[in-house]
């Protein structure tokens, strides 16, 4: 009964969306208050169903109702409650309906907090938002419901895929879609914007705190997933260039350079239609990434098992969308007024540049994702690209941004004085002299290390330069630079910390990939390896029993220079509900280095040939790694700060009133 | 602050846009074309690699099938075993730890060079990825296998 009212207010919820996406727009054309705020009612009506529908899902993976076919494939009544939980949106169809769910919420959250918006504006806005809401509404109850009842029920579920059955990966999901689904917001305001014919400081400033917020979550979702691929997958690696990885990284590169445009409009009223086409790009990316991590078109470790006539539904989904909003701006965008002039080298151009390299790097990324299937769909061969393409490509890309994230910041807007900027960062430049040349004597790797090294600090000591000048560090007593330090505004504060954080994780990239230990080694009880200035030794493997798994356990224990330091329990488990097995790898930080420790198979001695009894053993040493979580979480923080900056409060502005501009433009 | 002439430097300024533009999109094009020389890995069949000549030995590729069953032999951290795509066969080489889902009879995608020695031509797997999900095969074994005309799609267990 519960399923049915779930499948019902999902219907619901559709219709009201239908109606949510012609009432308001036709309102807002034709001045009409009434069927303007009938947005705004139908928004949260939206989400209400939806909570409802998805919340009747949870139950029945909470009670485990086998009845509901969708809980039999993906959930066991031997399963832990928090993955029960998370197995709600471990599947395909779940994790639909919380797109949808997180959808609505955004919608509902412009119409309720929205309320300093113009109404026209609003108006247009949800219209925008019931559109896609609808779409994905019918893709869910087209092709994949999660309601669908079995009958006969069985006694019990086949069990989620044990590798998903882990804290780091029940968060994972819910983040990465508040960030792909809230860019909808800013897709939403640029598609409404395009409508009314006007895009002005005040648009920005309305923009700008959704954009934020959804780039924080899913840089969190990214870092989340990246952070579980390091310590479940067992390869000892943080990011693989997977093409589902892509899919996530793309509107991150855009909402990065939409997040930095939107600036400029905010404060120099340039850049408007540049950002708005930012805007849609971003949505229909992160659209796009829906798309492929559903489809099933590319080959990745990620994907579920798929149904082609899903992919094409989304497919079609993507392209009226591409094709709609693209059309209205190739329509619309020429007709809007143009902005503040600035000179090449101002604060201006430098965000200019920002979003050059951004977009340029986003296009390698969606080529080398995207070349595979295209190679394929001429018949030319089947290829994968992998590795290698993004540090040749993507790599040298990012390497002139982080110089220029150093400048930037200290440029004037409208005309910049690079002469002078350059004199005021001459502590930067020395600092980083002296690091790079103490990185090319200490330097054992490659000669990549020594650049990553130099731009990490390069960026890290510009970033402080540009606060200290802003407080006017030691030219003026302590106190009185604490004091203007205390008063600076968020978004100041917000944008050091951001950069900081990327120095810091470039370093720990950089570090972890240049200077990465590995040993791969059969081990018996008692063998000792050495790794990195440390010995492990194989102590003893046992059996363990887990909750809904049994798991084959070693105890390593891990000495430097005599004194033992840990040991390590890395884990193979065996799960019966499906039957799959999962490593589990031990992981001590220092914070300075991970040392990383995976158990393989039991090998047999051969007969004849010397081998020895043991077992296959993976070591790592990987410095700096944990660096590149931290730095993902100081980058939040530092959007959290700027979002709470009181100019980004979403309803405290309000648009400068002016009379020679008219709405007229919305009748068309 | 003087105020500037706005129609001649609105087209310089998008003049200087443009170029700057030109500049990264043609860096870009220069080291996107340049890698791809060398970073694009193909991927072949077991049929594939026994019956076609221009697959070059020593460079990275990509090659996929079923894991024989039986074919499986553990010697301390080396494992080697045979891929096929029922048409052929294909000897494989692989140092280390093998991803959970790595089974008989199960689908499985290596990338690694050819080794031609001893008159039999080996693959040296340097990576072995398996799927995360149990009930998928990877397109590239089930076109290879397809391919081969040996295709069962409910023995081999794809939805």
């Amino acid at each position: 009964m519960i399923a049915e009212t779930g499948h019902f207010a999902l219907i619901l919820a559709a219709l009201i969306a239908a109606f949510q996406c012609v009432l308001p727009l036709a309102g807002a054309a034709r001045g009409d208050q009434r069927l303007m705020d009938s947005g705004r009612t139908a928004a949260v009506a939206q989400f209400l169903f939806i909570t409802v529908a998805f919340f009747s899902l949870m139950h029945a993976y909470v009670v485990s109702d086998f009845s509901v076919a969708n809980v039999v494939q993906n959930s066991h009544s031997a399963k832990p409650m928090l993955y029960k939980i998370a197995g709600v949106w471990g599947n395909h169809e779940g994790s639909m309906v919380l797109w949808v769910l997180i959808l609505a919420l955004f919608g509902a959250a412009i119409a309720v907090f929205g309320r300093n918006l113009p109404h026209e504006l609003r108006a247009r806005v949800l219209a925008v938002q019931g559109m896609i809401g609808l779409a994905f509404l019918l893709f869910i109850l087209a092709t994949s419901n999660p309601f669908l009842r079995v009958d006969p029920a069985p006694m019990d579920g086949r069990g989620l895929n044990p590798i998903l059955q882990d804290p780091g990966l029940a968060f994972h999901p819910p983040f990465l879609y508040l960030g792909y689904v809230g860019f909808s917001v800013a897709f939403a305001f640029a598609v409404a914007a395009l409508i009314e014919g006007r895009v002005d400081a005040a648009w920005a400033r309305w923009v700008r705190p959704w954009t934020l917020a959804a780039w924080c979550a899913l840089t969190l979702g990214i870092a989340l997933g990246s952070w579980w691929a390091y310590y479940e997958l067992g390869w000892g690696g943080f990011w693989f260039w997977d093409p589902v990885e892509n899919a996530s990284f793309m509107p991150w590169l855009a909402g990065t350079a939409l997040l930095h445009s939107a600036i400029v409009v905010e404060k120099r009223d340039a850049l408007k239609s540049w950002t708005i086409l930012l805007a849609i790009l971003t949505f229909i990316l992160a659209m796009m990434g829906t798309f492929l991590v559903r489809s099933g078109v590319l080959t990745s470790v990620h994907t579920f098992a798929t149904d082609p006539g899903r992919g094409l539904f989304i497919l079609a989904l993507l392209l009226i969308a591409a094709v709609g909003s693209l059309g209205l701006y190739a329509w619309r965008a020429p007709g809007l007024r143009t902005g503040g002039v600035f000179a090449p080298i101002s604060r201006e151009g430098g965000l200019v540049l920002n979003n050059l390299l951004l977009a340029t790097a986003t296009a390698t990324v969606l080529l080398g994702t995207l070349y595979p299937l295209l190679l394929e769909a001429l018949d030319a061969g089947k290829v994968s690209v992998g590795a290698p393409y993004y540090n040749l490509t993507f790599v040298p890309i990012m390497a002139p941004l982080i110089v220029a994230m150093g400048i930037g910041p200290m440029l004037a807007w409208k005309r910049g004085d690079l002469p002078g900027v350059l004199a005021r960062l001459r502590i930067a430049a020395i600092v980083t002299g002296i690091v790079i040349c103490g990185a090319i004597l200490l330097n054992d790797g490659p000669l990549m290390a020594v650049l990553g090294v130099g731009l990490a600090c390069w960026l890290f000591m510009g970033a402080l330069s540009e606060l200290a000048e802003r407080i006017r560090l030691f030219r003026i007593p302590l106190r009185e630079s604490l004091r203007r330090l205390a008063h600076l505004p968020p978004a100041a504060i917000g944008m050091t910390v951001a950069h900081v954080s990327m120095a810091v994780i470039v370093l720990g990239i950089t570090a972890s990939a240049a200077w990465q230990s590995e040993r791969v080694l059969v081990m018996a009880p008692g063998d000792g390896v050495d790794l990195a200035g440390y010995r492990v030794t194989l102590d003893r493997v046992e059996k363990v029993p887990g909750p809904n798994y049994t798991a084959e356990r070693a105890a390593m224990s891990v000495t430097r220079k005599g004194n033992v330091v840990t040991v390590l329990r890395p884990e193979k488990r065996a799960f019966v509900t499906p039957p799959q097995t999962t490593t589990e790898a031990a992981i001590h930080t220092t914070w300075l280095a991970d040392i990383y420790a995976v158990i393989g198979d039991p090998v047999a001695p051969k007969a004849g040939e010397g081998g020895k009894a043991g077992w296959t053993v993976r070591l790592y040493h990987n410095p700096l790694v944990p660096w590149i979580w931290i730095g993902a979480v100081i980058m939040v923080v530092g959007g959290l700060i700027s979002l709470a900056d009181r100019r980004h409060r979403v309803g405290a502005p309000a648009r400068k009133t002016r009379s020679a501009e008219t709405p007229a433009a919305g009748a068309a | 602050m003087n105020a500037p002439r706005p129609a001649l430097t609105r087209r310089r300024r998008r003049l200087y846009l443009l170029g700057a533009a030109a500049v990264v999109l043609a860096l870009a094009a220069t080291l996107i074309l340049n890698s791809f020389k060398d970073s694009l890995v193909f991927f072949y069949s077991p049929s594939d690699i026994a019956t076609r000549a221009d697959i070059p030995r020593d460079r990275l590729i990509r090659i996929g099938g079923l894991v024989e069953k039986g074919s499986i032999i553990r010697a301390g951290s080396e494992i080697r075993f045979t891929v096929t795509d029922t048409a052929h066969n294909l000897r494989v080489v692989y140092r280390g730890i093998l991803p959970d889902l790595f089974r008989e009879g199960q689908g499985v995608v290596a990338q690694g060079s050819l080794k031609a020695g001893g008159g039999e031509t080996v693959f040296e797997a340097r990576e072995v990825l398996a799927k995360h999900d149990e009930t998928y095969m990877p397109r590239e074994v089930a076109d290879a296998i397809k391919k081969s005309g040996q295709w069962k799609p409910d023995e081999a267990g794809t939805k």
